[in-house]
């Protein structure tokens, strides 16, 4: 008897919950467009914002999963998301298999060359010649006279440095490995730039932005790379780097954007080729303004120029994804420094504008989507 | 026919009771046995797939793979090939599942024993009860922990004190360094430690009190009773340990968060390392092209599943033996 009881009651209220389910389902939610995108770790926290935000404002959601640049090019490529984000330029082998594709910078990003040593507090001088030497561990220890000539005013200590760098696959590995070897010949030659290094035995791998910097404060006289707002906000010791003008720069929101918008001079139209950009800014053919941060570069956002080669792409769809997009470089920025990351300078947003107006459906620009 | 005939009433009736179910069981029976035969089926496609998969990596790379110390998916100059060793990665795994072992299965056993024999059953269940619950954390969470809390620790407390004790063996020298081959090894054996005292403990519980009984009646002390025990479960325990060997063989999240993911023959356990899992775990998710790199990951796969089931089968042989040298004397 009991057992026939509960089990009336258990159907009762599984049926009571698939009935309230399909009525909310069905009345609450009236079919929001969805969209999907896929990419770059790095925007991944400030793209989820935007999506909130969106959502809030129109009722369009925004799925964005934070997969890996490599992994976003793919389903990007394969037509499988509506949307893609990368940290570097597609490069041309793979902007051949997707024809069409615009390229959209969202965001800024620096990579910060940490490190952790008593008594030392952040500002240590690098040129790119030494980190190439550090990493590749020519120099081992920190009193070694081409370090004590950077830094007169510290006393470096006679210890050993141990070298961290990122285990997992990684764009911000591949920004600045393309720094060190574009700076070092050595380090072209034996390394390259890649998302994944075959880095010498003795070093530390950590997985992820925190991995790693839990490697640098955990082990005394450590030096490491991270994510700029990753440092700023575990606030680990970072150095200033020498750039193309010889000076040595801190990074901060704003000697990245002296970086963007010295590049923004030669900024390729959004349909064409921006590998010439390169996985960081390679400022020696633009005269570099002093103050620029030498390892900086954009997260782009990847749509194709004519929406309706996707399939399941609809003009409401197509609608609000050039919206967003819209949106994301214009208000949406006002979130960026909250989130530790650096805002578009106008000059960008103004070369976005001119991109997002020839997005097309069917043929038909939509430059109407608000 | 005539044995039927002779047959009491009732047993007519149960023989009609089963001509009724015979159906019945007959479909159950073939229903578990698919199931069953689903594990051959599932294992070898795994196997199938997985060869499959990283057959480019062998065509290209054939034995050097096993032998080869470099990894270097993406090389400097565009011309020359990407070249793939798993060397380093197969001695990582090796080593740290041995740490593990040496470390974990003594207090394992420990456990076990305190839990069957030495305590009473109130405490005993509430001892299992957390060591089950310690077999229920995430491995992500051991990795958070051993970050956060394991490395410091032995960073301070440690690992100075044993280079300076046994700091003459090479396995202890060189630079402390926090993420280390050891300290994946010691993350390691704290992992296998649930499961592998949970079975040991069922093997002791399921020793016939007999056993036990005539030890005592024999004068043998508690300690000389456990060791009977110990003997009597010895396959099981055999097996206990191989699972657990199994499990610290093929740990992915907490060891690639401590061992220091570096690609390095290592001679001292204080320096980095890397695991066969842990490469896999670093690597696979953005490992897009060249198609030889996807190829050579699943080749590390396969040496992790070819060394599963070696180990397996050893554990199985040592079983074998072992139990049959019993069965010679008699015992069983």
């Amino acid at each position: 008897m009991n057992y026939k009881i509960v089990a009336i009651l258990e159907g009762i209220i599984l049926i009571s919950l698939i009935a309230g389910f399909s009525i909310y389902s069905l009345y609450f939610t009236s079919q929001p467009i969805r969209l999907s995108g896929a990419g770059a770790t790095f925007p991944a926290p400030l793209i989820q914002k935007w999506s909130a935000e969106f959502k809030d404002m129109t009722g369009t959601q925004v799925n964005y999963e934070g997969i890996g640049s490599g992994g976003g090019v793919k389903q990007f490529t394969d037509k499988t998301i509506d949307f893609g984000a990368s940290d570097p330029p597609m490069k041309d082998s793979e902007l051949s298999t997707a024809p069409g594709t615009l390229h959209i910078p969202i965001t800024i990003g620096g990579v910060a060359v940490v490190y952790n040593i008593q008594g030392i507090s952040k500002g240590l001088n690098f040129t790119g010649e030494a980190l190439a030497s550090i990493f590749s561990l020519d120099i081992t220890r920190w009193n070694d006279p081409k370090l004590e000539a950077l830094n007169p005013g510290s006393t470096l200590p006679n210890a050993d440095i141990v070298v961290c760098h990122r285990s997992d696959s990684s764009g911000t590995t591949k920004v600045f490995t393309s720094f060190l070897s574009d700076e070092s010949a050595s380090w072209n030659t034996t390394y390259g730039a890649s998302n994944v290094i075959n880095w010498p035995p003795q070093t530390i791998g950590g997985k992820g932005n925190p991995g790693v910097a839990a490697a640098v404060q955990q082990n005394q006289n450590s030096i490491g790379y991270v994510e700029l707002s990753y440092a700023l906000q575990s606030e680990i010791p970072y150095g200033k780097i020498q750039n193309a003008a010889s000076r040595f720069t801190e990074p901060t929101t704003e000697t990245l954007a002296s970086a963007a918008s010295a590049v923004s001079l030669i900024l390729p139209p959004g349909n064409a080729s921006w590998a010439s950009i390169g996985s960081y800014f390679n400022l020696h053919t633009v005269e570099e303004p002093n103050d620029a941060y030498p390892i900086t570069s954009f997260s782009y956002a990847l749509v194709y120029q004519e929406l309706n080669s996707k399939s399941g792409m609809t003009l409401d769809k197509a609608k609000a994804l050039t919206w967003f997009l819209w949106w994301a470089i214009h208000d949406g920025q006002h979130y960026a420094l909250g989130l530790s990351y650096v805002p578009l300078p106008q000059i960008v947003i103004t070369h976005n504008e001119a991109t997002l107006k020839t997005i097309s459906f069917n043929g038909q620009q939509i430059n109407n989507w608000t | 026919m005539k044995t039927k005939e002779k047959r009491p009433k009732f047993l007519s009736n149960l023989r009609s009771i089963s001509k009724r179910k015979l159906s019945g069981d007959l479909s159950f029976k073939m229903f578990v046995t698919l199931i069953a035969c689903n594990i051959f089926i599932v294992l070898g496609l795994m196997f199938f797939q997985i060869i499959q998969n990283s057959w480019l990596s062998i065509q290209t790379y054939g034995i050097g793979f096993l032998v080869g110390k470099t990894w270097q998916p993406f090389p400097p100059s565009s011309s020359s090939l990407p070249s793939f060793g798993a060397l380093p990665l197969i001695w990582g795994t090796l080593v740290t599942s041995a740490i593990a072992l040496v470390l974990g299965v003594p207090v394992s056993l420990g456990i076990s024993l305190a839990l069957s024999e030495f305590s009473p059953k109130r405490f005993s269940y509430f001892i299992s009860f957390f060591v089950e619950l310690l077999a229920a954390i995430p491995s992500v969470i051991y990795g958070l922990w051993g970050i956060f809390v394991l490395i410091p620790f032995l960073q301070a407390n440690v690992y100075p004190y044993l280079q300076a004790v046994l700091g003459f063996l090479p396995i202890f020298q060189g630079t402390i360094r926090g993420p280390s081959v050891l300290t994946g090894g010691i993350i390691l054996a704290i992992m296998i430690i649930p499961t592998v005292s949970a079975i040991a403990r069922d093997v002791f519980a399921a020793v016939p009190n007999s056993q036990r009984e005539a030890a005592i009646a024999l004068g043998a002390t508690r300690w000389e009773k456990a060791k009977v025990v110990m003997s009597y479960g010895r396959s099981g325990v055999i097996g206990a340990i191989m699972l657990g060997l199994g499990r610290a063989m093929g740990e992915t999240m907490a060891i690639t968060m401590v061992i220091g993911n570096s690609f390095n023959l290592f001679s001292s356990f204080l320096e980095p390392g890397s695991t066969l899992a842990s490469i896999i775990a670093n690597e696979f998710t953005e490992a897009s092209s060249p198609p030889v790199y996807i190829s050579a990951l699943m080749e590390v796969g396969l040496i992790l599943l070819a060394l599963a089931i070696a180990v397996n089968g050893l554990a199985r042989l040592i079983i074998w033996r072992s139990t049959r040298k019993v069965r010679e004397v008699g015992l069983v």
